[in-house]
């Protein structure tokens, strides 16, 4: 098995435990990580397309270095706006669960929402 | 290779962004002005490339930097972005005349968070949604995704409240998760056809497995971020927390981007690589999201979640042209008039919603409430708004001579004429319970008001002939069956959907 292969399957791995984390976690936090988690995989599937693409005497293609290197950014921001709206979304109600039935925070809570 | 007007294609989707960074600058003084400059800027660029694509009857090709594809980035503008520029320029303004009165920061008051931002993330959004229309490969079309869900995320939680925090946070999840999918599928094809320029793709692209799983995780991704259903639960929430402006920008507006992406991926990197089963399931989970969403909508007690779920519902006609292209390139029948209905839909929705949402807005600040139950009064006092959500709903329902009556004329029939006699049965029953909710709330809202009841608050005469403007706009669309040129097909290729490899 080359070694591109080798990580183009660990990449695969990578995208279906984040996708589980995403599914089956029910805190925020969570699904935020799972949801890094996937795009790793993503980035390093696009790693070994580039490996597998090389030219003769090239180290790798760079067509997907250059995609890698743009989504890696993009799901930086992605994930530093989610932490945003979490950390303001406990700081408003004092709780980070998804579901709408949350109980209502307590009047202590408010002094500082 | 760049084409005349080319230049108009990068206008158009840097003005929007421009004006973000002059708006941040200049501060809340300046940025409602600076937004109605960029407004004038957009909707002449939109024009332009319309015009450009009429006179040379090709697609309007940029050259970011004169490098062409596969190395370069391609801006390319067919038939279908330019009628989407021009919508989206129009709808843009309209919301843009209503939020004034809104979000208007006048002179005296300081700068505050919410208008301040609100019109930022218009302009954002707007800026994303032209870089989606005329993108000419798919990783640019992931990066607008992306900015098109970074802009409308926020404008869910204007207000700030825990609630909408809640659901502009599960927004964000969904989206993020349908664009990460995307991106694997779009790895999926660079990794198997070496590039992921739109046109190169659609001469490369073969019907094997990688091909299928590619555009499985793709559309999966898509209809995520477009709230179709089953995914759909993020969206009712989201657009009904938001203040009325903001609930426009997003059902009108920022569903219509990832929903034009499944359009770009299916019919002009894949054809012939969809199968007819995959067409029909498309549609099976349209025709679930037009009965759901509209029945969900008949028991709604708040107005703003009422016209929410009918989003859910009016989503599920955009997918219904899918299964009606694929029968019709099937039996070899011209395939435009599907394509047609299915982007006249797409137009007559955008403007009829935010005709919809804005004058929820108006019913809100009049009432104080938006409880559909104790709507009476506002005939009265809002004449022209309560006209304008009836024409609207009209537009919705499909009554000539709105647009929606076009689009569904035409859907239905390409569904008779490929004898999938099911979409149209569907498409009639949808109509029906539109029917019902539109009538409901306007019913109710032409009974007299308990005496010696006064409005809440006086709302300008101009914010309710903005959302009568934009009814109407929904409600004569029907008048495009008078064109004499089918704008839709300028520049496109004629390769039918299935069975052509």
């Amino acid at each position: 098995m080359s070694t591109p292969t080798l990580f183009g399957l660990s990449a695969a791995v990578l995208v279906g435990l984040g996708l589980y984390g995403v599914i089956a976690h029910p805190q925020p936090l969570r699904k935020i990580v799972a949801f890094n988690v996937i795009g790793s995989g993503v980035f390093l599937l696009l790693g070994a397309i580039a490996r597998r693409g090389a030219a003769a005497g090239m180290g790798g293609d760079p067509v997907p270095q250059a995609l890698l290197i743009t989504g890696i950014v993009v799901a930086f921001s992605a994930t530093a706006l989610a932490i945003a709206l979490l950390l303001r979304l406990f700081g408003e109600t004092g709780s980070v669960t998804l579901s709408s039935d949350a109980p209502a925070k307590a009047d202590g809570d408010k002094a500082h929402g | 290779m760049t084409t005349d007007g080319g230049l108009l294609l990068a206008v158009a989707v840097l003005a929007p962004f421009v004006g973000v960074m002059a708006g941040l600058a200049l501060g809340g003084r300046f940025v409602v002005r600076v937004a109605f400059l960029t407004v004038l800027v957009g909707l002449g660029t939109a024009l332009g490339v319309s015009r450009a694509l009429v006179q040379s009857g090709r697609a309007v090709v940029y050259l970011l930097g004169g490098w062409a594809p596969p190395l370069g980035v391609a801006l390319r503008a067919d038939g279908l972005s330019a009628v989407m520029l021009v919508a989206v320029a129009v709808v843009i303004g309209g919301i843009a005349v209503y939020a004034r009165a809104d979000f208007g920061m006048p002179a005296g008051t300081g700068e505050a968070r919410a208008p301040f931002t609100f019109w930022l993330l218009l302009l954002a959004v707007w800026g994303s949604l032209n870089l989606v229309f005329v993108s000419g490969d798919l990783f640019t079309l992931y990066v607008a995704l992306e900015l098109l869900t970074f802009a409308g995320v926020p404008l869910v939680c204007l207000d700030g409240k825990g609630e909408t925090l809640r659901s502009a946070l599960r927004y964000l999840l969904f989206a993020l998760v349908g664009s990460v999918l995307y991106l694997l599928g779009a790895v999926l094809l660079y990794g198997a056809y070496g590039t992921l320029d739109i046109a190169l793709l659609a001469a490369r692209v073969r019907p094997e497995p990688i091909t299928w799983v590619a555009a499985a995780l793709m559309t999966t991704g898509l209809l995520a971020k477009t709230a179709l259903f089953p995914l759909h639960i993020w969206l009712p929430p989201a657009h009904a927390g938001a203040p009325a402006a903001a609930s426009a920008v997003l059902s009108a507006l920022v569903v219509k981007g990832s929903w034009f992406l499944v359009v770009r991926l299916w019919f002009d990197v894949l054809p012939g690589v969809i199968t007819r089963p995959s067409a029909q399931l498309l549609g099976a989970l349209g025709a679930s999201a037009i009965l759901v969403g509209n029945v969900v909508a008949l028991k709604q007690t708040r107005l703003k979640l009422l016209i929410a779920y009918s989003t859910v519902a009016q989503i599920g006609y955009l997918f219904l042209m899918f299964p009606l292209v694929a029968g019709l390139d099937a039996a070899h029948l011209d395939s435009g008039s599907a394509m047609t209905g299915g982007m006249l839909q797409a137009i007559s929705h955008a403007t009829a919603k935010a005709a919809m949402f804005l004058a929820a807005g108006l019913v809100y600040a009049t009432l104080g409430h938006d409880r559909v139950a104790d709507l009476r009064g506002i005939g009265r006092a809002l004449p022209m708004t309560v006209v304008a959500f009836a024409l609207g709903g009209a537009s919705l329902i499909g009554l000539p001579p709105s647009g929606g009556f076009l689009a569904k004329w035409l859907l239905i029939s390409a569904a008779v004429a490929t004898a999938q006699w099911w979409w149209a049965l569907v498409m009639l029953v949808g109509g029906l319970l539109t029917s019902a909710y539109v009538f409901l709330v306007v019913v109710r809202a032409m009974a007299p008001a308990e005496a010696g009841w006064v409005p809440k608050a006086r709302v300008p005469r101009y914010q309710q002939v903005a959302v009568l403007a934009l009814a109407l706009c929904s409600f004569l669309l029907g008048a495009a069956a008078l064109c004499p040129i089918n704008v839709v097909r300028i520049g496109r290729p004629h390769v039918a959907l299935v069975g052509s490899r």
